[in-house]
């Protein structure tokens, strides 16, 4: 570990990845005219940098229960499935009853949290590999989303849940304003009691966890739990930008933009020590990414291309031995 | 080790040949109880139990749409008003499991097989097994990339070429050959996507002063679509915009959102033409947010069905069969949407 000579290593972490932002962020700077441009309109900022904050908060939602998974070894590919079913839980309630909005609320994240619950169980209780068990409800969880819609797009007109995703709260964006409320509760939770600790020890060596007297279990159970409530709140989010319930396409892949954004912020698919500042900065990454290639023209044949390319390179310079390498050319030159 | 690796063997042979057994039951239990042909000649009432019948095998694509499930009903409804007896096979957008389907419908020995394919490719080997067994295949909706053409009878769909067209023949004649457009396209790759744009740029060839200015993928969904409108409308050109030609409905119904959102008035500061004519399409001209939709009409039922009747009455059908379809603007809007059946 040669980094950690000079360097806190989160700081190290997030070093990159906060590097490729800021390199896209000059690259639209230079060639993007337009990029940055912000006005004051009805209250809120008006802007592509706003666009980004809006749609990097959704990934960002769901990244930051999926970086806590990821952290206990495990990964959820059924977050996006999860987004259609919480998103169709919440269009029924407003169309087809007279619930209040905190209730239509509490509903969505519930059924995020029952399905996180299902996960948890089988990777936990069962021991079944987290991708395989995930997968289950990732491929029966749109059904379930298309069997409570009743195969249809629920259209609604219900004020409060459509500003969700539609208005500003201190000219910013509510969904940005949810994601990093998300980010500082759990943050602060996981770093200022020794949760974040179990975390990444189960992540470590659960068995040595076990002996040590962690319920191991417990805490899989939990995590994907969260993830599950997450990505009901990012299902939330997602109805509520189009006004309507998508159980076909709502949080389609999103799973992997969530695991890519955990991954380019630095925490190890392989668990352990996580970083949640670098699942943000990566959603943002992946969001800004997307929008450079819609602002300049980019067909949308060869769109994936540039997109992992980027991600391929965040990713090389993250790799232990790449690393390694350049910590010891700084170290030989201050030498 | 040998005589152990031997013995796993024949077990292992012996459970196969079990299998195969079983199968071949099943099989003959199947083939057993109806030679439908056989007494196909003396045409029964509509009304009548299976023993004349027509039976048709469709295999669907899946229920990923509103516009499949009305096209599911469509046929569903069409051979149920006629008697015929409908082997449905739903094949969750799988290109196995349609293949799977199409074997079992020889299997069954339908008088007709009927698919919407998933892909173009692929088809050669199963549409030829078809053949030999002698049952006539119809593409519905989609069609197949095959070098045989005899390997089916004829394909009923919408030409989506010709939807394109009809989009940029409205725009030509609304705003006089005039216009800054920009384009939502849908998936890349996908027929509809390919064709449509490829119809509308036919047309507005003719056109010089209509050009497309912004053009980018929306994925036939909502949230793509108000997200890429989104993006167009703050480029340097967003302010020229002044038509939206979106490839489905729903990309357009996303779009209108950021329209609304960016402080402009759709379908009056920008003219907005889609395709596929889905009753919450209708809805939005009625509100005067949309101002053209062209059909694309799902209910093919009675065009299959009257082709099945022609191809057991030994009548000649054609090639190419189009589906019926309309263009749609705000002052019909609200007569239509009264017989929207999707």
């Amino acid at each position: 570990m040669g980094s950690e000579k000079r360097f806190h290593p989160a700081i190290m972490t997030l070093a990159w990845p906060v590097a490729a932002l800021a390199l896209l962020v000059v690259f639209n700077l230079a060639f993007t005219p337009g990029f940055f441009g912000i006005e004051l309109r009805d209250g809120r900022f008006f802007g592509t940098p706003i666009d980004v904050l809006n749609h990097a908060a959704k990934v960002a939602i769901v990244a930051i229960g999926m970086t806590l998974v990821i952290a206990t070894g495990g990964v959820d590919l059924s977050v996006g499935a999860v987004v259609a079913i919480s998103g169709a839980v919440a269009a029924m309630f407003v169309t087809r009853s007279q619930a209040s909005f905190p209730l239509v609320i509490l509903a969505a994240l519930a059924a995020g949290g029952v399905a996180g619950l299902c996960n948890g169980f089988l990777v936990a209780r069962l021991r079944l590999q987290p991708i395989v068990a995930t997968l289950v409800l990732m491929v029966a969880g749109r059904g379930v989303a298309q069997l409570i819609t009743d195969g249809l797009i629920i259209t609604f007109e219900h004020r409060a849940l459509s500003s969700l995703a539609n208005t500003a709260f201190a000219f910013i964006p509510i969904p940005a304003w949810i994601a990093l409320a998300l980010a500082t509760a759990v943050g602060l939770f996981t770093r200022r009691t020794a949760a974040g600790m179990f975390v990444e020890a189960v992540g470590d060596n659960d068995r040595a966890c076990r002996y040590a007297g962690v319920n191991d279990r417990a805490i899989k159970l939990g995590v994907y739990a969260f993830c599950g409530v997450c990505a009901g709140l990012a299902g939330l989010v997602e109805c509520s930008y189009i006004k309507a319930a998508d159980a076909n396409n709502a949080g389609l892949f999103l799973e992997l933009d969530a695991i890519l954004a955990v991954v380019i912020g630095g925490t190890s698919l392989s668990g352990g020590r996580f970083s949640l500042t670098g699942s943000l900065v990566g959603a943002i990454l992946i969001q800004t990414l997307t929008k450079t290639m819609y602002m300049h023209d980019v067909s949308a044949d060869v769109a994936p291309l540039p997109k992992a390319i980027a991600v391929l390179a965040v990713c090389t310079l993250q790799s232990p031995v790449v690393k390694d390498r350049i910590a010891g050319m700084f170290s030989r030159g201050s030498a | 080790m040998l005589s152990d690796l031997l013995t796993r063997r024949t077990v292992l042979a012996a459970f196969c040949m079990a299998g195969l057994s079983l199968a071949a039951c099943e099989k003959k239990a199947e083939d057993t109880p109806a030679d439908p042909k056989a007494g196909a000649t003396n045409k029964p009432a509509p009304s009548d139990k299976p023993a004349g019948t027509l039976r048709v095998g469709f295999s669907q694509i899946g229920a990923e749409s509103d516009w499949r499930r009305a096209n599911t009903e469509s046929i569903k409804g069409e051979a149920e008003k006629r008697g015929i007896e409908l082997v449905f096979a739903d094949a969750q957008q799988k290109q196995e499991n349609q293949i799977k389907a199409i074997r079992s419908f020889i299997q069954q020995k339908v008088d007709v097989i009927a698919f919407s394919p998933v892909v173009e490719t692929g088809w050669e080997p199963v549409l030829k097994e078809v053949k030999e067994s002698g049952i006539p295949v119809i593409l519905t909706d989609r069609a197949v990339d095959v070098s045989d053409q005899s390997l089916f009878v004829t394909f009923i769909g919408a030409d989506f070429v010709e939807e394109g067209r009809r989009a940029a023949n409205w725009v030509v004649k609304s705003t006089g050959g005039k216009a800054m457009v920009a384009e939502l396209q849908g998936t890349p790759g996908s027929a509809p996507a390919i064709d449509r744009k490829k119809g509308f740029e036919e047309v507005i060839k003719a056109h010089p002063d209509i050009k497309i200015i912004k053009s980018q993928s929306g994925e036939f969904t909502r949230a793509k679509g108000k997200e890429v409108m989104e993006t167009f409308l703050k480029s340097s050109e967003g302010s020229q915009i002044n038509v939206l030609y979106a490839h489905n409905d729903d990309m357009a119904l996303g779009a209108i959102q950021a329209i609304e959102e960016a402080g402009k008035k759709p379908g009056v500061d920008i003219t907005i033409v889609s395709i596929d004519g889905v009753r919450a399409a209708f809805e939005a001209m009625v509100a005067g947010k949309l101002n053209c939709t062209v059909e694309c009409n799902p209910l093919l039922g009675p065009q299959l069905f009257d082709a099945v009747e022609a191809l057991s009455a030994k009548k000649s059908i054609e090639k190419r069969i189009v589906t019926k379809e309309g263009v749609f603007e705000q002052a019909q809007a609200a007569e239509a949407i009264k017989t929207r059946q999707y």
